[in-house]
């Protein structure tokens, strides 16, 4: 024995030997735990009765835990007894039958036993009395049936955990096949008072409790069946080891300790194994089911009856003749109190009459007080008790705490109550939480012995009730976050169809207008393509919306999918909009625009062939290495060798169709480029030139070799001269010294109107805008080259003044000429600047500068509206909130636009870079 | 009479804060009975005084500050502290003596930091050091057992102040004091008379005796837990025994340490005051087992005959730091936490 379990306070084993030495297996214990009167023999010393048939029964639609069920009635059917009244309404959900026969009254929001209080949805049934089954269908060979069907049919019983939260027993015994299940465990307990449903159940019913078991036996296939009973119940004890004496089911006497029917501590009880915090039972191979559940699921396979009642103890001294009944579920405390002869005058629906002392719903450590008469008895309700305050009185008044310990001592979690108590009083929950507030089973034992009377339990229920509330906040501001992005994304999304579409629209107007035309072509293609990838964008904005969409299970994925389907053909016909326009464009126009396709054959040609090559390779290893996979990576590479050939044939037809476009590109450009080039590798040359001189004087050894590379860029740059040269003769009319393109493109709003009385506005304005954005490109370069010369030459000019150098003069001129140099170009490209706004006045309405001032005070109204929401936040101010929310969203959507629109209208123009 | 509605859980158990204290305040009987047969009226003069003083001066500070006097009381816990401290001190104090030192612990010591459950001192033993400094000839003057006053009105003299006559006559070290005294000399501690009771020194063995019968009622009830007495007497002895053995002349022998002085005393009646003890299992059994080491290390090593005071004063401001490093293992979880978050 280690020195920790001397720690621990010890019980003996049992405190009745003689039934504990069935026990083949020893017992583990778990911490703590406390020995409450028992107090069972008030109800367990008659049989079970069957319960009354009330006038009317309250069924909840959420009995279990998980989804509420959806009625399948509607108001005014007349229902037959086990008739299926409500569905299943996800995987987490039972359905709800019909107890008896009667008629559906209502369907409406009723009180129920619920922590918040709060009223749900019930179906009200009228019953007429006659109790009249509908036709049912027993199933006594279930193990011919495959699982499957077996959890079905549980799940159609409605079948739920009938001993604690309610959870649908099909997911628990619907294993993966991937889980092996070492231990199931029938928890027959019934650690708390009072209750003794499962005792008397046990006692008069143990063959069909283990017939039960044995096809949990079947579905869950443990390698061993234990079924732990407290040793209070010698009777149970001695009915369940008969009923189980042919089988390998195992009943196992366990102390009696309460909270040792709590699940985790029955498993350590039983197996010594402890599930982690957080954990499901399944995860050490343990699952657990009560005793009800199994006798419910004896009575599903042998009679076909779904869960339509229960065994409820009826307890307490109020009671006069207190015991245990087979209550119809939903029927209604006060019928039950009246059932069991407790006088509840019935004055007004809502009252208890003279009835006083406590009425609770579950054992006393951890059972609920009944906040109305009317609730009604659920799947989950094992007991009620009726106490006057002689039995169990008001709770005292709480004194302070004395730090005594007790609680630490009997809490089976193995907490410090105390530190729980002490931070959830205080408010500090984070702190609580650091001393495993979560762990907390609320099983009452900290409660039950506290010297002060403390009710520690609600304490904790409080703090654990705010921090679930902070999650959920924080839960809740995530999912805003996310709804917000997917909006945006959908936005952008939008915004990029209807321009594809426009593109698109634009494209085949113009190919209408002006077929032929040398131009239009052109644009024709780079419109087509601009709406092709414009599409296929949105469609992957679409599929990427649909991916965060299903992520976080917002409903809309649907709606989503159907979108990107949409916009996915939508691309794709853009895309054959712009193969065809390739073809045709290859046809009429022999010029300009055949040079995409032959240049995007070429490409294509080799990366087919290349394509080929790799597969030939592959292929041939796989040959070589004998691999099964060869002949199909051989037949591979034949199919790409087909398509290389297809295209090689298609690259030589373009090119024959386009027989003058390659030697001939556009004639501005190559002497723009090539006087870039010129320039690029001149001062390339001067810069070498300068670290070959310095690395010179330095005597370094790399001087040689620097000098090498200068000549070799002036080689470069002399040769690039010639070619600049030669292109400028080639092209007489561009060679204007600065600005070239001023003198080849229409660029005065006159000769822009003229155009436009030409061709359509748009067309013309894109093609300008596109022209004059490049000429501003190319001005820009050349500016900041001659004034960077400028400055160069300014700051030489200077040093040599200061030095008495003799050429100053020479110097001088050379500045100045640099100068006018540059200031031309800057003319130039104000010019142009100037124009290019014009022109987005013409095309966005609004001139740059209002476009910016837009843009800037729709992000200043975005920003304001974040400020009165974070203030709105503060003051707690929900109508506020959620109006600030709406409003703030759309300035950022607004404000969102207006930087778009901006952007977009300065990348039109060429401006971004100005 | 309406319905009762409160959360579960809807039973409790039978203990009850204030029939907790009365617990403590009858198990401390046969230790006041034996002091009273050794040492005259005085003890109890003093603990029925000191009661008095304690209910009075609670009630004066609930009521400063506003809270439900009666309701308060009942708790017992300001009785408990009076008996505990009128125990500790000599049974020739005069009233002024106990009337300082129980209105100091329960006025400063208790109320000031917010009342029960929230000092993070040892009220009695609080009041008990404030004393000891304050007056050390009054708070040192016991008489030899079964040489104190005979009748009950000298007692009530010496609790009227009016000793001067009488009382040095009476007056003698205890056990720990001569062993103190001797220590090192082996001829003189086996010629005083006072060390060599039936198994530890005379007349203070069945103080210790009484104090033990007293401690094991207390953990029968399950008042205490074995954490705390445990861990004081074994520390205190285990210290005690290799020194004891090494040189007897110097050391005292285990058995001398657990019977002699307030050992006993402290060990279930004073370091188990949950509010100022640490609280987790092995929080208390170090918190223990430190004040049994620090014991014996004032007795045998520092410069007071005694020490349960001041240990556990000590050791009370270590008890949060202890709570810190010993929480136990939470169900599921793979170890144990540290800190507080
Ligand atoms: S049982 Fe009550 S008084 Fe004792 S430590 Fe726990 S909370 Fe405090
Ligand atoms: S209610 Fe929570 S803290 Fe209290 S004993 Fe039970 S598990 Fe421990």
């Amino acid at each position: 024995m280690n020195l920790l379990s001397l720690l621990r306070p010890r019980k003996p084993a049992s405190a009745h030997p003689p039934l504990a030495a069935g026990n083949t297996r020893r017992l583990h214990d778990f911490h703590g735990g406390i020995h409450p009167p028992q107090h069972k023999t008030l109800s367990n010393q008659t049989p079970i009765r069957p319960g009354p048939i009330p006038r009317t029964l309250v069924l909840p639609l959420n009995m279990h835990i998980g989804a509420p069920a959806l009625p399948c009635v509607q108001v005014g059917d007349t229902v037959l007894k086990g008739q299926k009244i409500a569905d299943a309404s996800g995987p987490v959900s039972a359905p709800v039958h019909a107890p008896t026969s009667g008629v559906v009254s209502a369907i409406e929001a009723r009180p129920i036993q619920h922590p918040s209080g709060l009223d749900a949805l019930c179906i009200v049934l009228d019953t007429d009395g006659e109790d009249r089954w509908a036709p049912l269908t027993p199933h006594p060979d279930y193990h011919l049936l495959p699982r499957a069907e077996l959890v079905n049919l549980i799940r159609e019983a409605g079948i739920a955990g009938m001993g604690g939260a309610g959870f649908p027993t099909a997911i628990k015994v619907n294993l993966r096949d991937s889980q092996r299940i070492e231990q199931l465990i029938i928890n027959a307990v019934e650690c708390e008072p009072y209750i003794t449903a499962d005792d008397r159940l046990m006692r008069e019913r143990a063959d069909g409790v283990i017939a039960g078991v044995q096809a949990l036996q079947y579905l869950v296939q443990p390698q061993e069946t234990l079924i732990g009973i407290e040793d209070n119940k010698p009777e149970a004890i001695a009915a369940m080891r008969a009923a189980a004496a042919n089988t390998d089911i195992e009943i196992v006497v366990v102390p009696t300790k309460y909270p040792s029917g709590g699940e985790k501590q029955l498993i350590q009880v039983l197996t010594g194994k402890e599930v982690r915090a957080g954990g499901l039972p399944a995860e050490v191979g343990v699952v657990c089911h009560n005793t009800g559940t199994a006798w419910a699921i004896h009575r599903l396979l042998s009679h076909g009856e779904p869960l339509i009642s229960r065994i409820t103890t009826l307890t307490g001294t109020a009671f006069s003749n207190p015991g245990n009944v087979e209550v119809l579920l939903g029927t209604q405390v006060r019928d039950l109190l009246a059932f069991g002869g407790v006088t509840v005058p019935d004055n007004g629906e809502y009252s208890y009459g003279e009835y006083s002392g406590r009425l609770i719903m579950g054992g006393p450590m951890m059972g609920f007080s009944i906040d109305h008469p009317a609730v009604p008895v659920v799947k989950t309700t094992n007991c009620i008790i009726a106490a006057p305050p002689e039995e169990l009185p008001e709770p005292e008044p709480e004194q302070p705490c004395i730090r005594c310990g007790a609680c630490a001592e009997v809490c089976p979690a193995d907490l410090l109550p105390q530190q729980l108590y002490w931070y959830s009083k205080a408010g500090e929950f984070d702190r609580a939480q650091h001393y495993n507030l979560m762990d907390c089973i609320e099983c009452g034992a900290c409660a039950y012995v506290c010297p002060s009377h403390i009710p520690l339990v609600q304490y904790y229920r409080f703090a654990k009730g705010a921090l679930r509330q902070q999650a959920a906040e924080q839960q809740k501001a995530d999912r805003a976050r996310e709804r917000f992005e997917a909006r945006m994304a959908r936005i952008e999304r939008e915004k990029a169809e209807k321009d594809a579409k426009r593109q698109a629209r634009l494209a085949a107007s113009r190919q209408k207008q002006a077929p032929g035309s040398s131009t239009a072509p052109t644009v024709d293609m780079a419109a087509l393509k601009a709406a092709s990838l414009e599409a296929s964008s949105a469609y992957k904005a679409a599929v990427k919306a649909l991916k965060a969409a299903e992520a976080t299970g917002d409903g809309d994925a649907e709606a989503l999918r159907a979108e990107a389907d949409a916009l996915k053909a939508r691309a794709d016909s853009a895309k054959a909009a712009v193969r065809d326009a390739k073809d045709s464009g290859a046809a009429t126009t022999p010029a300009v625009p055949a040079s995409d396709p032959v240049a995007d054959l070429k490409k294509a040609v080799a990366e087919a062939s290349s394509a080929y090559k790799q597969a030939v390779k592959a292929a041939k290893e796989a040959e070589a290495s004998g691999s099964a996979e060869a002949a199909s990576l051989r037949a591979e590479a034949d199919t790409l060798k087909g398509r290389a050939d297809e295209l090689k044939n298609a690259l030589r037809e373009a090119k024959e169709q386009a027989p003058a476009v390659t030697p001939a590109p556009p004639a501005a450009d190559p002497v723009a480029e090539l006087k870039k080039a010129v320039g690029e590798a001149s001062s390339q040359y001067k810069s070498a030139l300068k670290a070959a001189k310095a690395a010179a004087e330095d005597n370094a050894d790399d001087a040689d070799a620097l000098r090498a590379r200068a000549d070799e860029l002036k080689a470069r740059a002399d040769q690039l001269k010639a070619e600049l040269r030669d292109a400028k003769e080639r092209a007489p009319a561009t060679v204007a010294p600065v600005a070239p393109a001023t003198l080849t493109t229409p660029a005065t709003p006159d000769t822009q109107a003229a155009t436009d009385a030409t061709a359509p506005v748009a067309a013309s304005t894109d093609a300008d805008s596109a022209a004059r954005a490049k000429r501003m490109k190319a001005l820009k370069t050349a500016y900041n080259m001659a004034s960077k010369q400028w400055k160069d030459a300014s700051a030489a000019l200077e040093r040599a003044t200061r030095e008495g150098a003799d050429d100053l003069a020479v110097q001088q001129a050379r500045v100045d000429k640099l100068k006018k140099k540059a200031d031309l170009a800057k003319e130039q490209l104000n010019l142009l600047v100037d124009e290019a706004k014009a022109a987005m006045k013409q095309a966005t309405g609004s001139d740059l500068k209002t476009l910016k001032l837009a843009a800037a005070r729709s992000e200043s109204a975005a920003r304001e509206k974040t400020a009165a929401l974070a203030a709105a936040r503060e003051a707690g101010d929900e109508a506020q909130i959620t109006v600030l929310q709406q409003e703030l969203a759309a300035a950022e959507q607004a404000a969102l636009e207006a930087a778009r629109t901006l952007k977009q209208a300065v990348a039109d123009q060429g401006l971004a870079d100005v | 009479m309406a319905l009762i509605k409160v959360t579960s859980p809807h039973a409790t158990g039978q203990q009850r804060t204030g029939r907790l204290m009365r617990e403590v305040m009858l198990a401390t009987l046969p230790g006041l009975a034996v002091l009273t047969w050794l040492f005259g009226w005085g003890s109890l003069i003093n603990v029925i005084w000191a009661m008095l003083i304690a209910l009075a001066s609670e009630a004066a500070v609930l009521k400063a500050r506003g809270k439900d006097v009666a309701f308060y009381l009942r708790d017992n816990s300001a009785l408990v502290t009076a008996v505990l401290l009128a125990l500790a001190i000599p049974p020739s104090a005069p009233w002024w003596l106990t009337l300082i030192g129980v209105s100091f612990s329960i006025v400063v010591a208790k109320q000031l930091y917010g009342g029960l459950g929230m000092n993070p001192f040892n009220p009695a033993m609080a009041g008990y050091v404030l004393l000891l400094i304050s007056f050390p000839i009054e708070m040192t003057r016991w008489f030899a057992p079964g040489e104190g006053p005979e009748h009950f009105m000298g007692s009530v003299h010496l609790f009227l102040g009016r000793y001067a006559e009488t009382v040095d006559l009476m007056t003698g070290a205890t056990p720990l004091d001569s062993f103190r005294t001797w220590a090192g000399d082996a001829t003189a501690l086996a010629n005083e008379h006072i060390l060599h009771g039936v198994f530890a020194g005379v007349g203070w063995e069945w103080v210790n005796v009484a104090f033990l019968l007293g401690g094991l009622y207390l953990l029968w009830r399950g008042i205490i837990t074995w954490h705390i007495p445990a861990g004081f007497l074994g520390a205190l002895a285990l210290c005690a025994l290799p020194f004891w053995l090494y040189d007897p002349a110097r050391f005292a022998s285990p058995l001398f340490h657990l019977f002699s002085g307030a050992a006993m005393f402290g060990a279930f009646f004073i370091a188990t005051d949950p509010v100022s003890a640490a609280t987790s299992r092995w929080g208390r059994l170090i918190y223990a087992a430190l004040i049994g080491v620090l014991i014996w290390v004032i007795r045998s090593l520092g410069g007071y005959p005694d020490a349960v005071a001041f240990a556990v004063l000590l050791l009370n401001l270590a008890a949060p730091t202890i709570d810190y490093y010993t929480q136990p293992r939470t169900y599921g979880h793979d170890k144990a936490k540290r800190g507080t978050g």
